[in-house]
């Protein structure tokens, strides 16, 4: 946590400004979990109401990041933020479109639920995903921890579960490829499910994109486009 | 191989470091230390600046920027009580060897102060003023250095139809590039910009970080400036200064986004005092 001294300075409004700007981050990153929760548990129950409401709350995701971003812009253009603020505005950027991203994600497991209501076995796939989906929902509450208290350690952790994330992933391709071949019946219900398991392990893509802009943030280095042992090696020389 | 978690996250600070010393240096600061009777403006000062490449001075009043400027051409000797240890060379030489000329040091080694301040003579005069001083009486030859000089400035254009009326009528930002221009009229190495654009507008202002921009290609230069947006715009290098001391000096885009020092990173975020 060296460089990420958030009060002190001489401006006491830049103060405030920044602190702003990263509450709002975190008040979007509740709502974009509780839609993750919502979308999952109305997949689950086949709630379509629930599922209904986790559509139309989409657009306050979406205003919210206007929203921040708007304010980002402002102190670009007031403030010309310098090193720490600066790495904390661009991380702040980059961190609402994934978190934009994962609203839509949810919004799009929303939609899956309407359709997927009618059809038969359709709770037996359910449970398949339900264990992924636990999986992203702890990597995205993982990654807005990080974020909120800047704890590398704990966004290192995040991004390196994504590996775990894709491989439990796979498995589960594998296996609705399974019952697809076992009963071609299911084939439509089933691309549901491949659908909505796709839209989760992309959250899990995202969370920990968001895990990388905590580096960046409080260690000023780019990690992205590197793998985690790569890392140390390149460190070491 | 340690598993991933074992990552030591703290050492990614330092693998984007790079060392400046690759590039061909000018000038060079060897443990410096400077008094003014008994108080020591400059605590063993070490550093390298590379040639050709704009170097940026910053850091509160009072920390020694502009005395350290001030020592590549030895502008220092003019105040009474100065003591100085240490050594700087311009191209390997000791600057304070007995056997340097001043005079001719500070032919090489050109300043521009924070005011502009032309002489009281036309602006031909005031660019050929060097000049004719080494003994250039030649009207041909004053005539085309004094004419490449003012293009140097980025002041030609603006001039050339005046260069027979006082400088002083010029506005601020003119004279400061009619200084500038006088300063090159004598081709030195190095330019010396202590504060050049603080007392003018920002048109002006951005004239003369364009015209730093355009003389890099010929002069190595150094600079003090209050305003860190400044340095962050025309310089190479930064150099951040406190209290006498140099506390840390490196590339203008990494000082900038990620500087290796915390007062480094107080002072230009705004959080130092």
């Amino acid at each position: 946590m060296e460089h990420t001294n958030m009060t002190q300075h001489i401006s006491r409004r830049y103060n405030q400004e920044l602190e702003d700007i990263r509450n709002r981050v975190l008040a979007m990153g509740g709502l974009v979990e509780q839609q993750l929760l919502d979308a999952m548990t109305a997949l689950e129950k086949l709630d379509g109401s629930l599922a209904e409401k986790v559509v139309e709350r989409d657009h306050e995701v979406n205003a919210m990041e206007v929203a921040i971003d708007e304010e980002c812009n402002l102190v670009l253009a007031r403030r010309q933020p310098a090193a720490s603020d600066l790495r904390l505005v661009v991380a702040v950027i980059k961190t609402i479109t994934d978190l934009e991203r994962i609203g839509d994600e949810a919004e799009r497991i929303a939609r899956m639920v309407g359709s997927m209501a009618e059809a038969d076995g359709a709770n037996r796939l359910f449970t398949q995903i339900h264990s992924l989906g636990q999986h992203v929902r702890r990597m995205l509450r993982g990654a807005l921890d990080a974020f909120a208290h800047l704890d590398t350690e704990k966004a290192v952790d995040v991004w390196s579960e994504d590996r775990a994330v894709d491989r439990e992933y796979e498995s589960l391709m594998r296996e609705l490829m399974t019952y697809m071949m076992e009963d071609p019946r299911s084939i439509p219900s089933i691309f549901k499910a491949i659908f909505a398991a796709r839209a989760i392990e992309r959250i899990g893509d995202r969370s920990s994109n968001i895990c990388e802009y905590v580096l960046y943030l409080v260690h000023g280095k780019d990690v992205r486009h590197t793998r985690l042992d790569q890392q140390k090696i390149e460190d070491q020389d | 191989m340690k598993s991933p978690q074992s990552l030591d996250t703290s050492m990614m600070k330092s693998a984007t470091r790079q060392n400046t010393g690759a590039e061909d240096i000018c000038l060079e600061v060897n443990d410096l230390d400077l008094f003014y009777g008994q108080t020591q403006a400059l605590k063993s000062v070490r550093m390298q600046i590379p040639r050709q490449r704009v170097t940026a001075f910053i850091g509160p009043s009072g920390c020694g920027k502009s005395t350290l400027l001030r020592c590549f051409n030895r502008m220092n000797d003019l105040i009474d009580g100065v003591r100085i240890q240490g050594n700087i060379t311009l191209d390997g030489a000791n600057i304070f060897a007995p056997s340097v000329q001043v005079a001719q040091l500070r032919q090489r080694v050109g300043m521009v102060f924070q005011k502009p301040n032309p002489f009281p003579k036309s602006v031909f005069e005031n660019v050929a003023y060097g000049l004719r001083l080494q003994g250039m009486n030649s009207r041909r030859v004053l005539d085309e250095i004094v004419e490449k000089a003012l293009r140097g400035a980025a002041l030609w254009d603006e001039v050339k139809d005046r260069l027979h009326d006082n400088a002083l009528g010029l506005s601020g930002g003119q004279q400061q590039r009619l200084v500038i221009a006088r300063a090159i009229a004598v081709e030195p190495d190095v330019l010396l910009l202590d504060e050049p654009a603080s007392a003018l507008d920002p048109i002006s202002t951005l004239k003369i970080e364009e015209l730093i921009d355009e003389l890099k290609n010929k002069y190595t230069i150094v600079i003090v400036t209050h305003n860190m947006q400044q340095a962050a715009r025309v310089s190479d290098h930064t150099a951040f200064m406190y209290m006498g001391k140099l506390i840390e000096h490196d590339e203008t885009s990494i000082i900038f986004t990620n500087p290796r020092e915390k007062m480094t990173e107080d002072y230009i975020t705004g959080r130092y005092g």
